[in-house]
């Protein structure tokens, strides 16, 4: 196992998601089955290679500054018509700093 | 309800100039009928998660009223068209197949479906995938699977698989799909349909809910390559919205349709036909007969490191999509499980609202990220990614095209 229940809660911390028994259960299985088979990529030696972050299109340097223009923003009633709960012109939260 | 407009499931972009012009039909007409069409199909696929009737009447009127004073409609004026729902549009609810998302109405267009309405195509609804588009069988939407349209106890492919379907039962002339680990190639396979997942930064992203940023394509669908090399036409090109769109011009792509293939040289990757179903084998066997017999000069080629590339992918797509996905947190996109903390707020939220699948992925690609890791798995996998990148570059020295089966397989059975 290169994964226990214990790793998995821990990882679960990390990416902010309540998991449930069950699931931790599972993904401790799954997970593992899914690093056992990337493990196949050390038979590769990738020592000398360079790595690849993305694929881009050769272009000058200042190629993607555009023109300083004004330009209207989203505006602040647009911006946070999704929220779940707004106020005030700010996005609401449960309170972080208590008094 | 207007009269249905004959033979919608055949109409190509080219007929629909023609009819347009000849006042065989208005554009208004023809979205009406697509909409009755997607409409009387969805009980059966289960292709569309929400209908634009409003966006479509105005994009028709509008075509109609510029034929009517003789000016020019763009290129896909009238042409009815459908996007997959991972994909913003303002105004029209934007799910990405996800219970996160239900409600989520987005405050502005994708660069993408922008210029095609201004190109004057008509957006009749947003389209079922798999939620944040991880998947293969369109079976980890929040909202049911899609039926495949020419047999509906089977999946569409995915994660477009309602983009695909939508094409394929003949309500849209086309549509967009995304595509980060083949999730446009694979259901218009399926669905026996044209898709096209154009190079990475040909088509702007922007508007594109992100899962993987290296790997995400924006990608058209059609019945013909003809149309889906239309559609590409009119939403290729740099953005200034999206800073990895390439400068690179944009060819025209219909001058191409028609060349001569005599001496073009195909690779075929052996790594690509090994255990393939029989009745792949035989038709993608008749598909190089038929580049033969056009003149084509067809070779066996090696593609070494393709046996690295699920693995590679794996580790890639995942961590980008763990930091991708981390802005669903309550705080700003519609969905909120309440609680006493903001940290226990963040939790509840994504526990209640992301499925199974998104959960793998977005442990998996925390994990892979995690303190102590990131040589071992991202770093490592991008060199990967680097190794097979020099496999396709050594080819292309060789041959001008390569032509592989997209899945070893036909559509699955929907549970299997």
């Amino acid at each position: 196992m290169k994964l226990t229940e214990k790793d998995v809660r821990y990882v679960a911390d990390l990416a902010n998601l309540k998991l449930s028994d069950d699931e931790v259960a599972r993904l401790a299985h799954d997970l593992d089955e899914i690093l056992t088979h990337i493990d196949t990529l050390n038979e590769l030696d990738t020592s000398d290679v360079q790595p690849m972050a993305q694929v881009l299109y050769d272009s000058g340097e200042t190629a993607t500054l555009r023109e300083d223009v004004e330009r209207p923003p989203l505006g602040n009633q647009a911006a946070l018509a999704n929220a779940p709960v707004a106020g005030s012109g700010y996005y609401k939260v449960p309170k972080v700093i208590e008094r | 309800m207007s009269a249905s407009v004959s033979g919608l499931a055949a109409l190509t972009v080219d007929e629909i100039r023609k009819g347009l012009a000849a006042r065989q039909f208005s554009a208004v007409e023809l979205a009406q009928s697509a909409l009755d069409s997607a409409r009387a199909e969805n009980p059966k696929t289960n292709a569309f998660l929400t209908f634009s009737d409003e966006r479509a009447r105005k994009a028709a009127q509008r075509a109609d009223q510029m034929l009517a004073a003789g000016a020019d409609p763009g290129p896909l004026a009238g042409v009815p068209l459908a996007v997959k729902d991972v994909i913003v549009t303002e105004g029209v609810r934007t799910t990405c197949g996800s219970r996160l998302l239900e409600h989520y109405v987005p405050p502005y267009d994708a660069t993408a479906v922008r210029r095609l309405e201004q190109a004057g195509a008509v957006i009749i609804g947003k389209t079922n995938c798999d939620e944040f588009a991880m998947g293969s069988s369109n079976e980890n939407s929040a909202y049911g699977p899609v039926h495949n349209p020419v047999a509906l106890d089977r999946v569409s492919g995915g994660s477009s698989g309602g983009s695909a379907a939508a094409v394929a039962q003949g309500s849209v002339v086309a549509s967009l799909g995304s595509d980060t680990g083949g999730s446009v190639r694979q259901p218009a396979s399926f669905c026996g349909i044209v898709g096209v997942t154009p190079t990475y930064g040909r088509v702007s992203r922007y508007g594109l809910v992100a899962f993987a940023s290296s790997l995400d394509h924006i990608a058209p669908f059609g019945r013909t390559v003809r149309d889906a090399a239309l559609v590409l036409q009119s939403m290729a090109g740099r953005d200034e919205c999206d800073a990895t769109s390439a400068f690179a011009p944009v060819p025209d792509y219909l001058a191409s349709l028609d060349g001569k293939l005599k001496g073009v040289k195909i690779g075929l990757p052996r790594e690509y036909f090994d255990g393939l179903a029989s009745e792949t084998g035989d038709r993608i066997e008749r598909g190089i007969a038929t580049l033969r017999k056009l003149g084509c000069e067809v070779k066996e080629i090696s593609l070494p490191a393709t046996k690295y590339a699920v693995a590679c992918y794996y580790i890639i797509a995942t961590a980008e999509a763990s930091s991708n996905l981390a802005r669903y947190d309550g705080v700003r996109y519609t969905s909120r499980s309440e609680s006493q903390t903001l940290g226990e707020m963040y939790r509840a939220t994504r526990g209640a609202g992301f499925g199974a699948e998104c959960k793998r992925r977005i442990m998996l690609g925390t994990y892979v990220l995690s303190h102590g890791y990131y040589d071992a798995y991202y770093l490592k996998a991008q060199k990967v990614r680097a190794l097979i990148t020099q496999d396709f570059k050594k080819a292309f020295e060789e041959v001008d095209a390569i032509v592989t089966p997209v899945s070893p397989f036909p559509a699955f059975k929907i549970g299997e």
